[in-house]
């Protein structure tokens, strides 16, 4: 069943079916995962020549993280904390160093794959540890089960950069910079939030969504739900990926996130600042908050980008404004192995995944 | 990170499961969903976020069948 998914007669079928309709159409996807599968299988340059164009959104969780916010990281391993972070985090650059950098300069910095592995090396280290927690509501259920267990190491700490995602998309639309005919929502989000946030903006934008998985079959259809409705003249929120998204999300997550965090105000790299977007920890768990406990470390930091940064369009690139080909830092100063901005880095970055598939091809 | 992929729960105790992503078995923690030994689930950064419905699956994949010959 699972292999069906990926299809190439069942995608090239519905494809055509799109191309019927003759239209020309700009969508954004706001999901690292969704340009993987879009680049891996060629679909844009498919869905491109039926008048469909994608531009990519702010949907890499270690992209829209600020310079400012790893700075602080780094600063803290500076003071002596061992930082644990996901791989992601690793090499993003600001003014050309990076996390990878303090480590190999002597600095304690390790890389888990869940926070589990960080409250447990907490327990055998004497000196404070740092979780460096990054992503959306896909993510921020994991911090949150963890912040509210009882027998927590007293030397582990959250730096909490987890983000709300409806609100930068809310941002987005305000700021009008890309028309955007319709928009391909996060699958993996929507399963913790469900499909009434997506509600709010229609209401508020009328702009036909779809809540979208990461099969190619899956993408395509969504791309067909929407021009669906932009031919009958409706604006809905439509739930492709109902196999994983259902209407009211993860109840048991959703109330774990709502109990540890609080909405604050916070900017997203190449945003101004996002109203009630970033996930604060609430004061019951501040003991474990390195944003309160570290305050005075924290608060030193102060960013200023280099020329080189400042050449870096990672922020056009997250609001869609440009393609990562457009950036003249593409490929050339800005590459795998030297990479400028953190749409370079990670995984879900869309300038790393378009060169990555351009250098395959 | 962002990156879901469907496991297979193949052995489950309290609040952790061993999960199978085609051969390769990960310690999952299970504590958002409710699951059992047979079901598909979505992980990320170590945590079960969600259960797959087969069931929903193969409608989606019927109503492709469907759109492609036209009859929808
Ligand atoms: S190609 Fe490099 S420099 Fe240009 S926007 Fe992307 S990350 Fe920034």
């Amino acid at each position: 069943m699972w292999h069906e998914l990926k299809d190439a007669k069942l995608i090239n079928g519905i494809i055509e079916r799109i191309g019927q309709y003759k239209l020309n159409l700009t969508f954004m996807h706001a999901c690292g995962t969704h340009q993987e599968t879009l680049s891996r299988y060629g679909l844009g340059s498919l869905l491109s020549k039926v008048g469909i164009r994608i531009r990519s959104g702010p949907g890499c969780p270690v992209c829209v993280t600020t310079a400012k916010e790893f700075l602080q990281v780094m600063k803290l391993a500076e003071r002596g904390k061992i930082i644990t972070i996901y791989g992601d985090c690793f090499r993003v650059p600001v003014n050309g160093r990076s996390l990878m950098h303090l480590k190999t300069e002597g600095y304690d910095v390790r890389i888990v794959y869940s926070i589990d592995e960080s409250v447990e090396l907490a327990r055998t280290v004497e000196k404070d540890v740092v979780f460096m927690a990054i992503g959306f509501e896909t993510t921020a259920p994991s911090t949150a089960s963890t912040l509210v267990r009882d027998d927590l190491p007293e030397n582990f700490y959250v730096l909490s950069c987890h983000r709300f995602f409806p609100p930068a998309m809310i941002k987005l639309l305000e700021l009008g910079e890309v028309k955007l005919d319709g928009i391909i929502e996060p699958g993996h989000v929507s399963a913790i939030i469900g499909c009434k946030p997506y509600k709010v903006i229609m209401e508020r934008f009328k702009i036909p969504q779809v809540i979208s998985g990461f099969e190619p079959l899956d993408i395509i259809l969504s791309v067909y739900y929407l021009v669906r409705q932009i031919v009958e003249g409706e604006a809905k929120v439509v739930n492709e990926y109902n196999r994983v998204v259902s209407r009211e999300g993860n109840q048991t997550a959703l109330s774990l996130i709502n109990r540890v965090f609080y909405p604050k105000d916070v900017e997203w790299r190449g945003f101004p600042v996002v109203p009630s977007s970033l996930m604060a920890i609430r004061d019951k768990y501040s003991n474990h908050d390195a944003n309160k406990q570290f305050e005075d470390i924290i608060s030193q930091v102060q960013y200023e980008p280099s020329p080189l940064e400042k050449g870096c369009r990672c922020g056009e690139v997250l609001r869609g404004v440009i393609q990562p080909t457009d950036c003249p830092l593409f490929g050339k100063v800005c590459n795998l192995e030297n990479p400028v901005g953190a749409c370079m880095v990670s995984v879900e970055g869309a300038c790393r995944i378009f060169l990555e598939y351009q250098q395959l091809n | 990170m962002c990156l879901g992929v469907p496991g297979k729960v193949v052995e489950k105790k309290g609040s952790f499961a061993k999960v199978d992503f085609g051969g390769l078995i990960r310690d999952v923690n299970v504590s958002l969903v409710n699951v059992k030994v047979g079901d598909f689930v979505i992980v990320h950064a170590g945590f079960a976020i969600s259960k797959v419905n087969k069931r929903e699956a193969l409608k989606t994949i019927r109503l492709v069948k469907e759109i492609v010959s036209g009859k929808v």
